[in-house]
């Protein structure tokens, strides 16, 4: 068995990620036709699996994939205890986005957590319900207001245009994933000043559970070598 | 016998000896819905509850605890007083990786009267006592109505002893806060701004710069937050010296009548604190009539902090000293606000705990 590399199957993380590893003098190429998901290597004893970001973690999770390239945030979100399971080799410089957590600008009276905690006991206390918080990243976000004793709000889905719930009324605010802040901002929404949940970019990591053979250990060995 | 069924003959045995003791069995349904749970204990039960979705009932989670759905069959059609006992599985998340149960037995015992509290109190933690007597348990005793009180008696503002009543389940939140009240971090610099640009323009034009009105946390509710944040500012600081009595109350950890010859000297000068440790009296009286060595059991003011339960009362805990790596074979305590928040309107004074059998059983298996 050869040692397998999880990479983006399309886009902008594709390329980056291609881009990356030809300045380490490993090439990767798609083949085939558009559609097919294929992909070649040159400069090193690698099998490339492409896949959607997303699902990157999962198969480092389950061992299918020695090597997986997608963003931390995706690792911390999906992996209890990501730690135990992946090793974070090398953080890659590209795919950056923070996840952050925004409420309506128009909220003067908040400015830091302590101030959404109060604002979330206020609101429950006059509107029946606890404030609701709209995230796809739940995990990550109820860890965070945990630790920072934030109380009296609710998670609720939002798997795509987040930064809508809180002008549809489905949620006051939002927990999400931004890097210039400009959809943030066209949605009249603000930053908390100590909202930063975690400051994610895309990493190389390496999977603890997966199986690995003397010819896959010393096949990272040699990659390792490159990417230094 | 098999482990499972060792455990479980233990657990019958336990809820053998309560019902002996006067108290009328009752079960529970093992899929509770998710809503109540979470308006309880907040979004963080997500990470200890298992839940899972019913196309009908919406969001269930497997039973985390019985408290929860006896108080609100109580509620619905016990009458008074009520001694009720229960045994069945509860589940619990673990952290990956933890080896500490998923799912075990619970025993439990709980009592609703409101002729006399801490009598009730003493009943039960004597009963618990006496159950688990045979395995030199260490037991520790707390009293959150103790906490209250000593927050209640803070020379400032309602809003701010409010605000820390709200977290005394949380101690790092309520130390943030205590912090700031006492001035000993300052005040964040965007919300003096804030604050400084109202007292100039209004309010409202502030608010009116700042951005459309979006969501449904109102106006109203920000111009409403953006006055008590004035009040607060104008507000005096919580002085040193009652920041260290308060440390002194949080940090007590003695034996009860050490603890309550401390409190007693701690309420010449803060006779707002009287009321509860007259309870704590009262509970101490019933403790020793009830047969309990009141002399030597521990008090920690602290005790059932950090629990996730709704205690606000007298807490309990029996552990096994020889075994720092098993969690606390016993735990119960007061829960009045609770039965409050469940009883929509009702409420009723309520006491109980909870056995858990499987560690019973490890800790015979070590006896025999």
């Amino acid at each position: 068995m050869t040692l397998k590399l999880g990479v983006p199957s399309k886009g902008r993380l594709m390329e980056k990620t291609f881009d990356w590893f030809a300045a380490r003098g490993v090439t990767m190429r798609r083949t085939g036709s558009d559609r097919e998901y294929a992909a070649e290597v040159e400069g090193a004893d690698l099998d490339l699996v492409l896949l959607s970001a997303g699902e990157i973690p999962r198969e480092l999770q389950a061992g299918r994939i020695h090597l997986g390239v997608t963003g931390s945030d995706l690792v911390r979100e999906r992996i209890p205890a990501w730690e135990a399971v992946v090793k974070a080799m090398q953080p890659m410089g590209f795919g950056y986005a923070d996840l952050i957590i925004a409420v309506p600008a128009f909220w003067v009276d908040v400015n830091t957590l302590e101030d959404l905690d109060a604002a979330a006991a206020d609101f429950r206390r006059s509107h029946g319900h606890r404030l609701r918080i709209a995230t796809k990243y739940h995990r990550l976000v109820r860890e965070f207001l945990r630790d920072a004793g934030v109380a009296d709000y609710q998670l609720v889905d939002s798997q795509g245009a987040t930064e809508g719930t809180v002008k549809n009324l489905t949620a006051e605010a939002v927990a999400d994933i931004t890097s210039t802040g400009e959809t943030l901002r066209a949605n009249h929404l603000k930053l908390l000043s100590d909202g930063l949940i975690h400051r994610s970019q895309a990493v190389l990591f390496k999977s603890r559970v997966a199986e690995w053979s003397d010819a896959d250990r010393a096949a990272l060995e040699q990659l390792s070598d490159r990417l230094r | 016998m098999s482990d499972k069924l060792a455990v479980r003959a233990e657990a019958e045995r336990l809820f053998a000896f309560f019902k002996a003791g006067g108290a009328e069995p009752v079960d529970a349904d093992l899929l509770q819905p998710a809503g109540t749970l979470l308006d309880l204990y907040g979004e963080d039960i997500r990470a200890r509850a298992y839940v899972t979705q019913d196309p009908d009932a919406g969001e269930m989670m497997l039973r985390p605890d019985f408290t929860v759905p006896v108080v609100q069959t109580h509620m619905r059609e016990g009458g008074e007083p009520a001694r009720y006992t229960y045994m069945g599985e509860v589940f619990r998340k673990q952290q990956s990786g933890s080896d500490r149960a998923r799912e075990y037995l619970q025993v439990g015992y709980e009592v609703f009267d409101r002729e006399n509290p801490e009598a009730a109190d003493a009943e039960v933690f004597a009963l618990f006592a006496e159950a688990l007597s045979p395995l030199g348990l260490r037991a520790a005793t707390g009293d959150i109505g103790v906490l209250k009180a000593a927050v209640g008696c803070l020379s400032t503002t309602g809003r701010r002893k409010a605000a820390l009543m709200r977290h005394i389940w949380r101690p790092r939140r309520f130390r943030g806060l205590l912090d700031r009240f006492t001035g000993r971090v300052a005040t964040d610099p965007l919300r003096l701004a804030t604050l400084a640009m109202v007292a100039q323009d209004g309010a409202e034009a502030v608010l009116e710069r700042a951005g459309p009105r979006i969501g449904q946390r109102s106006a109203g509710d920000v111009l409403r937050r953006l006055n008590a944040l004035a009040e607060d500012a104008a507000a005096p600081a919580i002085g040193r010296a009652e920041a260290e009595v308060l440390d002194t109350i949080l940090s007590l950890r003695e034996t009860l009548p050490n603890a309550r010859n401390q409190l007693r000297d701690i309420a010449v000068d803060l006779p707002g604190l009287t009321p509860a440790l007259e309870r704590m009296e009262r509970r101490m009286e019933a403790l020793a009539q009830a047969g309990v060595d009141v002399a030597g059991l521990p008090f920690e003011a602290s005790f059932g902090r950090t629990t996730m339960e709704y205690y606000d009362g007298f807490v309990f805990g029996f552990l096994a000293e020889a075994r720092p790596d098993l969690p606390p074979v016993a735990t119960g305590g007061r829960y009045d606000a609770l039965t409050r928040v469940l009883g929509r309107g009702a409420e009723i004074p309520a006491v109980g705990g909870v056995i858990r059998p499987g560690l019973v059983q490890i800790l015979r298996e070590g006896l025999a």
